[in-house]
């Protein structure tokens, strides 16, 4: 199984244990969608974004990733070049990159050398989400539960500090929702952090941030 | 790099497939070439005369065939915003894709124009300089044909705005491609037109990335 020793990557990468956002402002399409927002999170913590649809929290949480820009404000990470960040975070969202074309194997292999993974990584992912039965399926054969999963195990794949979820748990069962949240604490419980926007709460303990429409 | 044989292998797989891949452009290109003869008629002078100019072109039009796809597909299904997120930069994934392009259809078309010309009733001993030729012009084409793929992401009937952007800018390799050909068929120095062929593709290599990663960048934001 997965454990927070694979959080270590190889020397001369500096990790990100800091997540600072300073009074972001979002402006899309000619609309604010907010303002003010701030946030500090430190290894180990994890922050429940919560708020009415169109509030923004996708927007914020791609701002983050390096995707949107800030109409007002600041994120930073812990001193942490920007540039250099946004190969120590992943992203995990409604389009989740797969080609339905292609096996879950082949986009798994890719994903995972592209995140800077090792192969012992992947064998270890796709195991902790069991999808081994399924790697050799088209992505379109997937259910969407299934397909989340195998958009998780990237992640799984290559370790990174910072998770950037949008509705992580939506397609997922009950079973899985469970699954999940144990693979959250462990990623907590390494120094990893997750930033999370969600409707439904989080299975592990969280702080929470309102957008308001 | 792991990451970019990665991606490399990535890249040209998706171009295989993509809008049908080497092979439509291939019927593509064949079809275009054998529509010239039907429309201006069969005598052999006058089709020798053009065949050469009638492939180089038919080139130039087979090569718009799977731009409008290039970015888009990644664009769509958020593989772009993840293909960001990484220490690689932008403009290095931007010029695989291109690579990726050209091995899918480029090389193969490349393949195909000494045969489409000599169809046509070019002589056979301009085939060598006509391979090299096709081979220069689709690193141009691609690496050009990127940038109108990149900046016409998210607009409605891309393949269309990819075409009207991309066209103006194959005009340079397709007037000193065709003009080298020319020369060497009628025994006329000819160096010059290949020379001035790959500075428009070097050039296309070095500046070409970093516009589709400004373009995807803006289009992404």
């Amino acid at each position: 199984m997965h454990g927070p020793k694979n959080l270590r990557k190889s020397s001369g990468d500096r990790l990100i244990s800091r997540l600072s956002i300073d009074a972001a402002a979002i402006r899309r399409g000619g609309r604010l969608l907010f303002r003010g927002v701030s946030l500090q999170l430190a290894a180990g913590e994890a922050c429940a974004l919560t708020g009415p649809n169109g509030s923004g929290k996708t927007s914020l949480l791609r701002a983050v990733a390096g995707l949107v820009r800030l109409e007002a404000g600041d994120i930073g990470f812990g001193g942490v070049d920007p540039a250099d960040a946004r190969g120590e975070l992943h992203l995990v969202g409604h389009a989740d990159g797969l080609k339905a074309a292609r096996t879950a194997r082949e986009e798994l292999a890719f994903w995972t050398r592209w995140g800077g993974g090792t192969e012992a990584g992947q064998r270890d992912a796709a195991e902790a989400l069991e999808l081994v039965p399924l790697l050799d399926l088209e992505v379109r054969r997937l259910s969407a539960g299934q397909r989340r999963r195998l958009a998780l195990a990237r992640m799984l794949a290559a370790p990174r500090p910072l998770w950037l979820l949008d509705e992580p748990l939506s397609p997922l069962d009950a079973r899985w929702r469970e699954g999940f949240g144990a693979i959250m604490r462990r990623h907590l419980d390494g120094g990893g952090m997750i930033l999370a926007a969600v409707h439904d709460p989080l299975p592990v303990a969280t702080r929470s941030l309102e957008l308001s429409a | 790099m792991s990451r970019l044989g990665a991606l490399v292998a990535r890249e040209t797989t998706l171009a295989w497939g993509r809008g049908g891949g080497p092979l439509v452009a291939l019927g593509f290109y064949a079809g275009v070439a054998t529509f010239l003869p039907l429309a201006i008629g069969p005598q052999h002078d006058r089709l020798a005369a053009i065949a050469t100019g009638a492939a180089w072109v038919a080139l130039a039009l087979a090569s718009l065939l799977s731009l409008e796809r290039m970015f888009e597909r990644d664009y769509e299904d958020g593989a772009l915003d993840l293909l960001l997120l990484s220490p690689v930069p932008l403009e290095l994934t931007c010029l695989v894709k291109c690579v990726g392009q050209w091995l899918a259809t480029g090389a193969p078309l490349a393949l195909a124009s000494p045969v489409a010309a000599i169809a046509l009733g070019a002589s056979p001993a301009l085939a060598p300089l006509i391979f090299a030729c096709a081979l220069l012009g689709g690193v141009a084409f691609a690496f050009v044909g990127g940038i109108g793929a990149a900046l016409s992401l998210g607009a409605r009937r891309g393949g269309l705005l990819t075409a009207v952007i991309v066209l103006p800018l194959f005009v340079p390799p397709v007037i000193f491609g065709g003009g080298a050909l020319a020369n060497f068929a009628g025994g006329l120095p000819w160096t010059g037109g290949v020379a001035f062929l790959g500075a428009y593709a070097a050039a296309a290599v070095a500046f070409g990335p970093l516009a589709m990663a400004a373009a995807c960048r803006n289009a992404l934001s």
